[in-house]
């Protein structure tokens, strides 16, 4: 009996690390590394929101990442893992409000990632407006650029 | 811990994790299947499957949204509990006196409510009423089928013709899936004969002849269509009864009154002025069409019967109601404001013009109390000739917009105008009564 113990523990390691391994691949788990805008629709709530990004202007020039989440590799891989936990987390349990909206801290990653391609673009209007906070966090009370340009992103609304 | 114990807990452990990420696995199972396949198709449907309860083994999720109309719930102005109009604004016995609605008036329940409701109000108890009723408050395409040899147009005459006891015989089912889903496609379509005979005719004022909204109509557009089967102004054309939509001339107010005053139409007599008066209906898809959401392309179902999700599936709600009884879906999609702000922007759009309706009735009342002195004082229905046309008016006017279940929202400036010219007619009315009384010979 006594010598048994660890082989049956190993067999049920085993058994949970295969088991963990199919459900992450039949879960499509590596393509959350990946750039790829259709990894995003994976968990079937954001299928909306890839259709309608489509339509948008952005859609030739900045997929889902490249707006959404930071593109230095630390940043990104934490950005993912956060968003990665909440969002299954409550497709899983089926516990999330609709209409959905941006968190405070996604809209100021986001808007980052507007000043990052736009950054010449926008220099003038972002000096000028020094002071009255339009170059930084919405989370501040600060203007976004997609308070004007909402539909850059995810193609116009009705 | 022994040496065993810490084995008996890791594998234990181990079960537990394994048990959860089987759990997971499941889950996630379930989700991709419903992403690939929406539906299962278990009872073949066909165009005489009136019952929804068939159509709700195929579709258990709309079919629940449906069941769900027969909730009571109040909204400031309406909802689906159905009190009584007359009680809350008593002022109504007046304006319609000598009409059925001075008999009873409530608040509209859900769709799961149509038929029944329909049997029980006093309208159709104390007052003989035609077939044609059931156009809209049965679920009868099957029924117009079969009385006209298979010819709708032909069935709906006749059934339109016969005694509403009688009608009411050829029809079990409430408004339900049939009404506005084709069995075989599911695809919207409409198919209520009096709205494809008012479109047509509405279509031709834009210079579109022979238009069939079920081969011409975008999705978008039929999304509001098949709601505008039946919330719309109509009146039972003479003498055959037909149920028929005024939009000959156009949508407005004004293109219906013309319309019913080219045919010298009124809907009942008042009993205390002896004016001819009409009665408006719910014409919801009018006033909608005169709004500002209309303009934008957003259609009825966008935020009567908004896209909800259930586990990787998207449907439309199929409880039909209020969007302020739902407020995230239905307006905060588009809205990036909090849901109180939002209902606290209808609410005040909705609150003027009610203070706007309480003031045309007001006017209206008014107008009675000259016309019943004048007629006290010798004046007849010639002299008062002028102030009962402008009481049609009026009457109509201020009937449309409380009439409409919107309390002004489906097109606010539009009610609102409609209301000022109501109080306007209404005044006028009472001038010309008081001066008869004066002009009256001696």
């Amino acid at each position: 009996m006594r010598t048994r113990l660890p082989l049956t523990l190993a067999i049920c390691l085993g058994g949970l690390l295969g088991l963990g391994a199919a459900t992450f691949r039949y879960a499509e788990g590596f393509s959350y590394f990946s750039n790829d805008p259709r990894a995003c629709a994976n968990c079937h709530v954001m299928r909306p929101y890839l259709d309608s990004w489509q339509k948008s202007s952005h859609h030739v020039r900045a997929a889902c990442n490249d707006c959404h989440v930071p593109h230095a590799l630390v940043p990104k891989l934490v950005t993912k893992a956060e968003n990665g936990w909440n969002h299954s987390r409550r497709f899983t349990l089926q516990d999330y409000p609709e209409a959905l909206r941006i968190t405070p801290h996604n809209a100021d990653r986001l808007q980052h990632n507007c000043i990052t391609c736009h950054a010449e673009l926008t220099e003038e209007i972002r000096e000028t407006a020094r002071g009255s906070g339009i170059r930084g966090s919405p989370r501040a009370g600060d203007i976004a650029c997609t308070r004007c340009h909402a539909d850059v992103g995810h193609g116009p609304r009705r | 811990m022994s040496q065993r114990a810490k084995y008996l807990v890791a594998i234990v452990g181990a079960a537990l994790s394994t048990f959860a990420v089987v759990l997971l696995l499941v889950n996630v199972l379930q989700r991709k299947l419903e992403a690939r396949q929406t539906h299962f198709e278990i009872v073949k449907l066909t165009e005489d499957t009136v019952d929804p309860r068939v159509w709700g083994e195929n579709f258990p999720r709309e079919y629940d949204g449906y069941l769900r109309t027969t909730d009571t719930e109040r909204t400031r102005y309406g909802g689906s509990e159905a009190f009584s109009r007359l009680d809350a604004d008593p002022r109504l016995r007046r304006i319609f006196a000598g009409y059925a609605f001075a008999l009873e008036y409530r608040e509209e329940r859900g769709h799961a409510y149509s038929l029944r409701d329909q049997d029980s109000t006093l309208r159709v108890r104390m007052r003989p009423q035609p077939g044609s009723c059931l156009q809209c408050h049965a679920s009868i395409l099957p029924a117009y089928r079969k009385a006209g040899g298979g010819d709708v147009m032909k069935g709906f005459a006749i059934v339109s013709a016969m005694p509403w006891a009688e009608a009411r015989r050829l029809v079990d089912h409430p408004v339900t899936c049939l009404d506005c889903h084709d069995p075989a496609t599911m695809a919207l379509r409409v198919t209520r004969p009096g709205f494809l005979v008012g479109i047509r005719e509405y279509m031709k004022t834009k210079g579109v002849p022979a238009y069939d909204p079920n081969t011409m109509a975008t999705r978008q557009e039929m999304r509001s269509f098949v709601c505008g089967q039946c919330h719309v102004e109509y009146y039972f054309r003479k003498p055959d009864r037909i149920v028929t939509y005024p939009w000959a001339r156009g949508l407005r107010i004004e293109d219906e009154e013309a319309y019913y005053d080219s045919l010298h139409f009124s809907d009942w007599r008042h009993e205390e002025t002896g004016a001819d008066v009409l009665k408006a209906q719910h014409p919801e898809f009018e006033m909608w069409n005169q709004g500002v959401h209309a303009r934008s392309g957003v259609a009825c179902a966008d935020c009567h019967m908004p896209y909800m999700r259930q586990g990787a599936i998207k449907i439309s709600d199929h409880h039909v109601r209020s969007p302020l009884l739902n407020v995230d879906r239905a307006c905060l999609v588009c809205h990036s404001f909090p849901a109180d702000e939002m209902k606290a922007r209808v609410q005040v759009i909705q609150d003027r013009n009610a203070a706007l309706l309480s003031r045309a009735e007001d006017a209206l009342f008014g107008l009675y109390d000259a016309v019943t002195a004048a007629r006290a004082a010798g004046a007849d229905s010639v002299a008062l000739g002028p102030a009962l046309r402008l009481q049609r008016r009026a009457q109509f006017r201020a009937d449309y917009v409380n009439a409409e279940n919107s309390m002004g929202f489906h097109a606010p400036q539009e009610a609102a105008r409609i209301l000022g010219e109501a109080i306007d007619y209404a005044r006028q009315g009472q001038v010309a009564a008081l001066k008869a009384a004066r002009a009256r010979p001696r």
